[in-house]
């Protein structure tokens, strides 16, 4: 039978291959080998390594593997750029964004073909997803540079932006990390990962030919070393970094008291939840688009099938039929769903994670059919028979890899949805608006979609919660992370505290003491659990109280009774706010007894500060029901709402200065946006906060939300730093205190802020502002697809 | 054990005629479609599946098999349907056939649909050529007149000798989810009917929403439909690939509950052999290659044929074709 008449009777798809002819033209042009793009300028290779065809495992390239000169040069090509680059107009960078953007346009097939080439990825995806976000992004980040003094009024850039992208969205990544960081005013060195490097130096290329300034934007291609010079080099101002949450921590650990910008955008486990009432069928298709898009190799993957108990098994028979009918093979071939992952080491630590979890009980479908017989390929993996103690539930595998689990109410889904480490992403299903939205706001990730997946936009912040990271990119919130307020390189460092030597030697060789301040916890006073205190001194070193020693405990104990209290952050932010008020009443109620107190505890008249604390408690009860979110556009026929939500628990450690003032500033924005908090006072002088525990229990502050320990500010804050179930942390004290904070916090990668041992004036009318209640917060942007 | 050529024959699948099942009301209230979602799916199909060269000449003869050649214009005439029962027992030139190698297999479009009147014209101008004559039925396009008039209509075509009969739906009673009235009346044609298959027609572009699509695929499955099909061609929106993949989901729902396979045809609008192939692969990729078959699938259209031919001569020569010089419709 003739061929046709074969196919005829078949119906078989046969070969649909993308012509590679002139991406190999342009590595050729380019002799196949490359050296750094730095300061507008090509350096000449040095130590190289190759750049493979994961689909075929041919040599495409000789990529030079970059030295810390090679970063030094680039940084300091930046640097040099910087004063030129930050000081156009925000239009004239503007306009560059938009010529980056015509050109990525323009070469848009170019682009995709040699991404599939390099990264092994499908070039539907390339052609129809990775380029043109990355042209959208150029755009809309056009806008952004043209408007930024309005919208970013006394902001200015960061400066030297160092950025480390991964190999799974080469271009998407490197256009999520530049185009921000320009339109800011910043310039940037910036290494792609080693095994996608090229669509990064074809980018260099049209850097050179839409003029940009040189230095303004450098490539320097390596490995682990050269993004740890990046890391530890001392002339870069901001770091971003995309990759892995182990590198994550790593870089956390590295920049910790060097006052470097940080963001952060890690791995995930993005729970996917299935409700009975979902259109099932279209929820099996997003299933392909969230976890079989880029072979799995997507940090919001959804991984972790969550479905209903009572359509589990129609649903995984239909998973398992849409499963049959992925095509796996040539990522040039423009019929593939699925291409070849990046590199044989993933592959074989994706097979080892899957041997481990077979070990664990776990049971693996995959569908019938042939890999090709060379190349980094893997069948799509459907996981059952699991729960979230085994392996492959709990790590990323970054891999086509599906686990499905199952649950019974729309509580169990939340549960199991957070059940985890990360929280990049999470996806639900149901054409049940009630619950859709009833659940949103309950998962702990950065996105949620609602009946869809992966979508994203360069109006949209994407980012994590969690171990997922911080900071976002893409929207308003993005922009925001390559922006500093104009006024902090004004601060100068705090004054040590001048020593204040006690009257006597002897603990209870002392004057009366009227009073016994105790610690605040769970809405409880609390006797410390060492059953030490400590003495409060005056400011001629006379006793004037005694408040407990805090330790560990104490610290543990504050924040299980914090955690209890979450759900201040679901309070209505009315209500939040009528307490707030309520605390400012009370406190100037009794604000003579608060000056007294701050008097006999430095000396100083403390009426003013009682009364900037009154009114700063009024200011943020203004604030409780305002600073939210917007709702965006994107291109697609849906909204995406930018939910503003607390951190969760939050960790403050008070400056020494200003007794009340100190801690309420801090306070008050804090528990204004929802998150509950252990609060260390004033080491030095912390009466004036157990005081105020009595003003909290006359204020309808429901018990946890705000908790006071006592003690010694450096070890407590060590041990809210290192703790887990803190999610954010505030430092007032010594640059060291600050490293150390910061250090600390890469146990689940708390977000932190720490005053680095400069002074902040808390009085300054500029903290009654937005500038706290960005750090409280993260945003979760909402996913609402629509239509009947 | 005999050694047989199987190259020249065609044999006929079997095929498994719906039955009818009484109505499921909960079944229907069960029907959940999210128009987002199934865009996306019907929108990227294009650029998720593409058949090249060889293949693709391939699967534009098959489609051509499927198609059902329909003129359904007022000013219709005895001559007009003549012609186009001409085309139909020639639907490809004789050359480009015997250049593809396919000169000895049967490529023959599904179907000759026509208006009541012409039924007797068209059956008699296809004699012996095996092509069925369809004819649109219950006062297509609107299907306002009275069910006894509609049944009447339905037994005139049959009795004139047509095999398949495109009837249409209330669309009202869809979208007044008056369920019981739509199974019935649907019901009642099946059965005038008889022999001949019916199509039920639901008009989509005028039933506003996927979901009603949906249920109202569902009903005229239950009341026995062979195929159900988008549109007249008659309303403002026909058949697309969003309502198209709405009503194949609820077959393929239907085939796992029942056994039954019902088939779909998408009419109105669809005039490209691009287009054909995206429809092709949305079958094989929901349904699978088994339900691209002329009776399971129908393209209902006309000058698809043509720009079909002109592609099949493009792949032969190399040259773009001019439709002028393919044998008109």
């Amino acid at each position: 039978m003739n061929k046709i008449a074969q196919i005829f009777d078949s119906l078989e798809y046969g070969p649909a291959p993308e012509a590679p002819d002139q991406a190999i033209a342009w590595l050729d042009s380019k002799g196949r080998k490359f050296g750094h793009f730095i300061d507008g300028k090509w350096t000449k290779p040095g130590k190289t390594f190759t750049a493979d065809n994961p689909a075929t495992g041919a040599s495409l390239a000789e990529i030079t593997d970059g030295t810390a000169a090679d970063v030094d040069a680039a940084v300091k090509a930046a640097r040099a750029a910087f004063k030129g680059w930050s000081a156009l107009s925000g239009y004239e960078r503007g306009k560059y964004l938009y010529a980056v953007a015509r050109m990525i346009q323009k070469h848009s097939r170019l682009f995709a073909v040699l991404e599939s080439m390099d990264n092994g990825k499908p070039i539907r995806e390339t052609r129809d997803a990775d380029i043109p976000l990355v042209a959208r992004h150029f755009y809309h980040h056009a806008g952004w540079a043209t408007h930024i003094a309005r919208e970013f009024p006394d902001h200015v850039p960061y400066g030297v932006c160092g950025q480390i992208i991964p190999w799974n969205f080469p271009l998407l990544m490197l256009a999520w990390k530049i185009a921000p960081a320009l339109a800011a005013g910043n310039t940037v060195v910036l290494k792609p990962a080693e095994f996608t490097s090229l669509t990064a130096l074809l980018f260099a290329e049209i850097c050179e030919r839409v003029g940009l300034p040189k230095g303004v934007v450098n490539i320097v291609t390596g490995e682990g070393d050269t993004g740890a010079a990046i890391v530890n080099h001392p002339d870069i101002d901001k770091i971003a970094f995309t990759g892995s949450t182990e590198v994550g921590k790593i870089i956390r650990a590295a920049t910790a008291g060097s006052g470097k910008g940080l963001s952060l955008e890690l791995g995930g486990k993005s729970p996917y939840i299935v409700f009975e009432d979902a259109d099932l069928d279209s929820a099996v298709e997003g299933l392909v688009d969230a976890i079989w898009f880029n072979q799995g190799q997507v940090c919001c993957a959804g991984s972790r099938l969550l479905v209903q108990e009572s359509i589990e098994e129609r649903f995984i028979a239909k998973v398992k039929a849409r499963m049959e009918k992925l095509r796996v093979g040539d990522p040039l071939d423009k019929s593939v769903d699925i291409g070849a992952l990046v590199a044989p080491v993933q592959v074989e630590r994706i097979r080892d994670l899957m041997k481990k979890g077979v070990a664990e009980g776990a049971v693996v479908y995959e569908p019938d059919g042939q890999l090709p017989p060379a190349g980094c390929y893997l069948k799509p993996a459907l996981v059952t028979n699991v729960s979230p103690a085994n392996t492959l539930v709990s790590e990323e595998i970054f891999g086509p890899v599906l686990v499905a689990m199952s649950f019974r109410t729309p509580e169990e889904a939340v549960a199991l949805a957070n059940n985890t480490k990360y929280g990049l992403a999470a996806t639900l299903w149901s054409e049940n608006i009630n619950l859709a939205l009833d659940i949103a706001p309950k998962l702990k990730a950065g996105v949620i979609w609602i009946n869809g997946t992966n979508n994203f936009d360069a109006a949209v912040g994407f980012g994590g919660y969690k171990e997922s990271g911080f900071g976002r990119e893409g929207g308003r919130e993005g922009m925001a992370v390559y922006l500093k307020p104009a006024w902090e390189k004004t601060l100068k460092a705090a004054p040590a505290p001048a020593p204040v030597k006690a009257a006597a030697a002897n603990p209870l060789d002392s004057g009366h003491v009227d009073q016994t301040a105790k610690m605040y916890i769970g809405g409880k006073q609390a006797r410390p659990d060492s059953g030490y205190n400590r003495p409060v001194l005056g400011p001629k070193g006379e006793l004037v109280g005694e408040v407990g020693d805090g330790n560990r405990k104490d610290i543990r104990n504050a924040v299980e009774a914090a955690r209890a209290a979450l759900s201040w952050g679901t309070t209505a932010a009315h209500t939040r706010a009528q307490i707030l008020y309520f605390l400012a009443e009370n406190l100037d109620y009794r604000r003579d007894e608060f000056a007294a107190r701050i008097k006999a505890q430095t000396g100083e008249d403390g009426s003013d500060e009682v009364a900037q604390s009154v009114e700063r408690l009024f200011a943020f009860a203004g604030w409780a029901d305002k600073y939210d979110g917007a709702v965006h556009n994107p291109p697609q026929r849906m909204i995406a709402t930018a939910l503003v939500e607390p951190l969760g628990v939050l960790g403050i450690v008070a400056p020494p200065s200003r007794p009340l003032l100190g801690s309420v500033a801090l306070l008050a924005p804090a528990i204004a946006m929802g998150n509950t908090i252990v609060l260390v006072p004033s080491e030095r002088s912390p009466l004036s906060m157990t005081d105020f525990y009595q003003v909290l229990e006359t204020s309808d502050v429901p018990n946890g939300v705000v908790n006071i320990v006592t003690g010694e500010s450096i070890s407590l804050a060590k041990t809210l730093a290192e703790h887990d179930g803190v999610d954010g942390m505030w430092f007032m004290g010594s640059a060291e205190g600050a490293a150390m904070v910061e250090k600390a916090s890469v146990g689940n990668l708390k977000q932190t802020w720490t005053s680095r041992g400069i002074y902040y004036d808390l009085a300054d009318p500029r903290f009654a502002g937005d500038y706290f209640l960005a750090k409280a917060t993260q945003v979760k942007n909402v996913w609402i697809p629509y239509g009947a | 054990m005999s050694l047989k050529v199987v190259d020249n024959t065609t044999t006929e699948p079997v095929h498994k005629r719906n039955p009818g099942y009484p109505l499921d009301l909960d079944w229907v209230e069960r029907v959940r479609m999210n128009r987002s979602a199934l865009e996306r799916r019907a929108g990227t199909i294009g650029a998720r599946r593409t058949v090249k060269k060889d293949y693709q000449l391939a699967w534009l003869l098959k489609a051509i098999t499927m198609i059902d050649l329909t003129t359904l214009n007022a000013d219709d005439t005895d001559g007009r349907v003549e012609r186009l029962c001409a085309k139909a027992r020639n639907p490809i030139r004789r050359d480009i056939l015997e250049q593809l190698g396919m000169g000895n297999r049967r490529i023959l479009p599904g179907a000759v649909c026509v208006y009541h009147t012409f039924v007797h014209t068209a059956v008699k101008a296809l004699e012996g050529s095996g092509i069925p004559v369809a004819a649109v039925s219950t006062a297509f396009p609107h299907g306002l007149a009275p069910v006894e008039t509609k049944i009447a209509e339905i037994e005139a075509s049959v009795k004139d000798g047509a095999k398949e009969i495109d009837i249409v739906i209330e669309r009202g009673m869809v979208l007044r989810g008056d369920w019981q009235a739509l199974y019935d009346q649907v019901k009642a044609f099946r059965k005038a009917c008889g022999e001949a298959h019916i199509k039920t027609i639901l008009g989509t572009g005028e039933l506003a929403t996927q979901t009603n699509i949906a249920k109202a695929s569902l009903v005229c499955m239950l009341a026995g439909a062979d195929f159900i099909k988008t549109s007249t061609g008659k309303e403002k929106v026909n058949a697309n690939l969003v309502t198209s993949l709405t009503m194949i989901r609820m077959i393929r729902w239907f085939a796992e509950e029942t056994g039954i396979e019902i088939g779909y045809k998408p009419a109105g609008g669809i005039a490209t052999a691009g287009d054909a192939l995206k429809y092709m692969a949305l079958m094989k990729e929901e349904l699978g290659a088994h339900w691209l078959q002329p009776h399971l699938f129908r393209f209902g259209a006309s000058s698809l044929l043509t720009d079909i031919e002109r592609q099949l001569e493009h792949g032969l020569t190399g040259h773009y074709a001019a439709d002028y010089r393919q044998p008109m419709v």
